[in-house]
C-alpha cells in the first residue's frame, strides 16, 4: 500500500493530451486580435498535461485509498455515520427535483413545494413541536437561528436585555461559539457525576437575565439527562426558552420528542439522523422546529397550503427574522431524508433508535473490561471511555486510534467531550451488521491488549496505511496550503 | 517542574512578581504537557484593562484550544511577542521563554489569594 501517488502536476509530459479538436471549420482569428495586449498572458500557464487514461488512473487510485461509511463502520463518536440507502440518491435524482431552478414559478415546482411541506409537519412530529423552518443549511446553521429566534422573542416581550445563555461543560463546541456570534454570554454549567447538569448549578444560574439554555440530549457522553424536566421548569420559572441541539437525535426517534421535554426549539441534523451522506463539507441540512408561541419569528419564506389544496412561498412576515439562506435550503438534503422518513414510517424511525441504542451497548458491553469507564452507566446511542489506563503503559488515547487504522477500521472520535481525560467516543449507529460491531471490539480489545506488551508498535502506529504518523504539530505550525513548482518560492512539493 | 517562587491558579496559569505592582504571567508544565504541542497562541494587546479570571489569551494545540485567563486584575502592559512565530516555546520553557504577558496589577495584595507550588501540586495530583 505504501507507495505514493503522484499529483496531475508531477505526472504526464509535455504535449500530451486527453482530447483533440475537430478541424476549425470557420476562419482561426489569432489571439492578439481578438484581446487587448495587457489581457494577454506572457507565458502559458503551467497546467499538467496529461492522457486520459493517466487522469483516470490518478483518481482511481486515490479513490481506492479512500474510507467510507460504503466500506466499513465508522464508529466516529457525536457524528452518526450511518449508512445511507441508496433509495435516497434514487429519489434525489429524478429529474423533476434535479432539473429544477429556483426561479422557476410556483405552479411548476408543487411536487417540490409539497414534499417540503410535508417534510416540515414529519419532523414537527417527530420534535413534538409546532412549525418548522427548512432552510437552515447545517447544524451550527441552526443554533444560530434558534438563537436568533431566542433574541426575537425576548424583544417582542420587552425582555432584549436578556444576554446569558446557559450551556453545559459537555456541550458540542458549536453550542457556545453560536451563543457568542448571536451575541450572547455564554454561562457553563458544570456536569454532575452522574454525567448530567448538574441542576443546583441550573438554579444558582438561572435569573433574570436569562435568554435560554441550550442542550443535547443524550448529551455528548451518550447519557439522557434524567434532571430534563426538572431543568426545563427552572429555565422557564427565570423566564428563559430551551433550546434543543438535535446533534444526537438519533437515540430518541419515536421514543421520546423534545418538545415532551420542555423545550421550545429544535434543530435536526437531517445529514446525520435522517441518513443524508455527509462528511467532507456537506452539503447538511439543519431545520429549526418551534413551539406555536414562536412560529410567527420563524424565517421567510415559510410553504403554505392555499384551500384548494395548492402550495405556494410565504414571504410576508411581519415578524419572521428576516432570510437566513438564499432560496429554500438544500434542496436535496430534503429530498433524501424524506425518502428516509416515508421508507421507514413511524415505526421504522423507533426500530432506528432502539437498534443505535443497543448497538452502542453492546459495544460499551464488550469493551468496558478493557477501558475506563468514567460515567459507568448504560449509554443511548453512543458512550465515552477514557484512555487513562492505557496512558499510564505510555499509549496515548491518540495512538489507540491511529493504530485502528492498521486493522482496517476507521478511528472514533477522540478527545472529546473535553471533560473525559483521553476521551474515546464510539458511535456504531444502527446499520452495522454485528459482525462488524464485533470487528471494531475485537480490534479495540486486540490494542488495549498490546498497550500492555507492546506498546511500541502502538505508539508508533499507524504502520500499514499508504503514509505513516503525520506531523500534525509541523503541519499547523508550517502549512503548506497549495503546491508551487519547484523554484517558485515555496518547498517543491511536501 | 513547579518553582516554589512562583504563585499558581486552579486554571493551571503561573504568576512571578517582579517589580512594584508587575506580574508575569504563563501557564504552567502541567498545561502545556495537557495540552500537547502548541501551534498558535492569541495574545491580548497591550493596554487591555483585565479583570481576574478573564480569558486573555487563547492557546491552540493540535489537540484543543484553552482559554488562557488573567490571574489578578490590572492592566496588560507588555505580550511576549515572540510566541507569535515560536508557539512552541510555551512547550519547550513555559516558565522562561513562554511567558504570555505582564500584567501591572490594581491590587499587588491580589497574589496572595493565588496558590503556593505545594497547594498546585496538590491540586493536579502530584503532591
Amino acid at each position: 500500500m505504501r507507495e505514493t501517488v503522484p499529483l496531475l502536476f508531477e505526472s504526464g509530459a509535455p504535449g500530451r493530451r486527453g482530447f483533440r479538436f475537430a478541424p476549425c471549420d470557420v476562419p482561426e482569428i489569432p489571439l492578439e486580435e481578438a484581446l487587448p495586449p495587457e489581457s494577454l498572458r506572457r507565458e502559458p500557464a503551467p497546467l499538467p498535461e496529461l492522457s486520459e487514461v493517466e487522469v483516470i488512473r490518478h483518481y482511481v487510485r486515490l479513490s481506492r485509498r479512500n474510507y467510507a461509511v460504503d466500506v466499513g463502520i465508522y464508529p466516529l463518536g457525536s457524528c452518526t455515520m450511518k449508512y445511507n440507502p441508496k433509495a435516497g440518491e434514487e429519489a434525489a435524482s429524478l429529474p423533476g427535483f434535479r432539473r429544477l431552478h429556483p426561479y422557476q414559478p410556483e405552479e411548476s415546482v408543487q411536487g417540490a413545494l409539497e414534499l417540503m411541506y410535508h417534510l416540515e409537519r414529519f419532523l414537527c412530529e417527530i420534535a413534538g413541536l409546532h412549525r418548522a423552518t427548512l432552510t437552515p443549511a447545517a447544524g451550527a446553521h441552526g443554533e444560530l437561528l434558534g438563537l436568533m429566534l431566542i433574541r426575537a422573542y425576548h424583544e417582542s416581550r420587552g425582555e432584549g436585555h436578556r444576554s446569558e445563555i446557559l450551556i453545559p461543560d459537555s456541550a458540542h463546541g458549536t453550542n457556545p461559539a453560536s451563543a457568542a456570534m448571536c451575541g450572547y454570554r455564554v454561562v457553563e454549567i458544570p456536569s454532575d457525576a452522574r454525567g448530567g447538569m448538574d441542576l443546583e448549578e441550573v438554579k444558582r444560574k438561572a435569573g433574570p437575565n436569562t435568554a435560554g439554555l441550550m442542550l443535547t440530549n443524550p448529551n455528548t457522553l451518550g447519557l439522557f439527562d434524567e434532571n430534563i424536566a426538572a431543568i426545563a421548569q427552572v429555565v422557564h420559572d427565570a423566564g428563559g426558552l430551551l433550546y434543543y441541539d438535535g446533534a444526537n437525535a438519533n437515540a430518541i426517534l419515536g421514543i421520546s420528542r423534545p418538545g415532551d421535554m420542555g423545550f421550545d426549539i429544535v434543530h435536526f441534523n437531517l445529514h446525520k439522523t435522517f441518513s443524508t451522506p455527509h462528511g467532507g463539507g456537506g452539503p447538511g441540512a439543519g431545520p429549526v422546529a418551534v413551539t406555536q408561541e414562536l412560529a410567527r419569528f420563524l424565517p421567510v419564506p415559510t410553504v403554505e397550503r392555499r384551500p384548494d389544496g395548492t402550495f405556494y412561498l410565504e414571504r410576508h412576515r411581519p415578524e419572521a427574522v428576516g432570510r437566513i439562506r438564499s432560496f429554500y435550503g438544500n434542496f436535496g438534503v430534503l429530498v433524501r431524508a424524506y425518502a428516509y422518513i416515508r421508507a421507514l414510517g413511524p415505526d421504522g424511525l423507533r426500530r432506528v433508535s432502539e437498534h443505535a441504542v443497543l448497538h452502542a451497548n453492546y459495544l460499551l458491553a464488550r469493551l468496558s473490561p478493557y477501558f475506563d469507564l468514567p460515567y459507568p452507566r448504560r449509554c443511548m446511542h453512543e458512550f465515552v471511555l477514557s484512555g487513562r489506563r492505557q496512558k499510564e503503559r505510555g499509549v496515548r488515547t491518540v495512538d489507540v486510534a491511529k493504530r485502528l487504522l492498521d486493522y482496517g477500521i476507521h478511528a472514533p472520535t477522540i478527545y472529546f467531550p473535553l471533560i473525559v481525560d483521553e476521551a474515546i467516543m464510539i458511535e456504531p449507529t444502527e446499520t452495522e451488521p454485528l459482525e462488524a460491531l464485533d470487528a471494531l471490539a475485537d480490534a479495540l480489545i486486540a490494542i488495549a491488549k498490546e498497550a500492555e506488551e507492546d506498546p511500541e508498535t502502538v505508539r508508533t502506529a499507524p504502520h500499514t496505511t499508504p503514509v505513516g504518523r503525520l506531523d500534525e504539530t509541523r503541519a499547523a505550525r508550517h502549512p503548506v496550503l497549495r503546491w508551487r513548482p519547484p523554484g517558485d518560492g515555496g518547498p517543491a512539493s511536501v | 517542574m513547579y518553582p516554589e517562587e512562583l504563585k499558581y491558579t486552579k486554571e493551571h496559569e503561573w504568576l512571578r512578581l517582579e517589580d512594584g505592582r508587575l506580574a508575569r504571567v504563563g501557564v504552567t508544565h502541567y498545561a502545556q504537557h495537557q495540552l500537547g504541542d502548541v501551534v498558535f497562541v492569541e495574545l491580548p494587546a497591550a493596554g487591555d484593562a483585565v479583570s481576574a479570571g478573564q480569558s486573555i489569551a487563547v492557546v491552540e494545540s493540535v489537540k484543543s484550544v484553552s482559554d488562557i485567563y488573567a490571574p489578578v486584575s490590572g492592566r496588560i502592559v507588555e505580550v511576549n511577542s515572540a510566541l507569535e512565530d515560536q508557539p512552541e516555546l510555551i512547550n519547550e520553557d513555559p516558565y522562561g521563554r513562554g511567558w504570555i504577558a505582564v500584567i501591572e496589577m490594581d491590587d499587588p495584595g491580589q497574589a496572595d489569594g493565588l496558590l503556593t507550588a505545594a497547594e498546585y501540586k496538590a491540586h493536579i495530583g502530584e503532591a
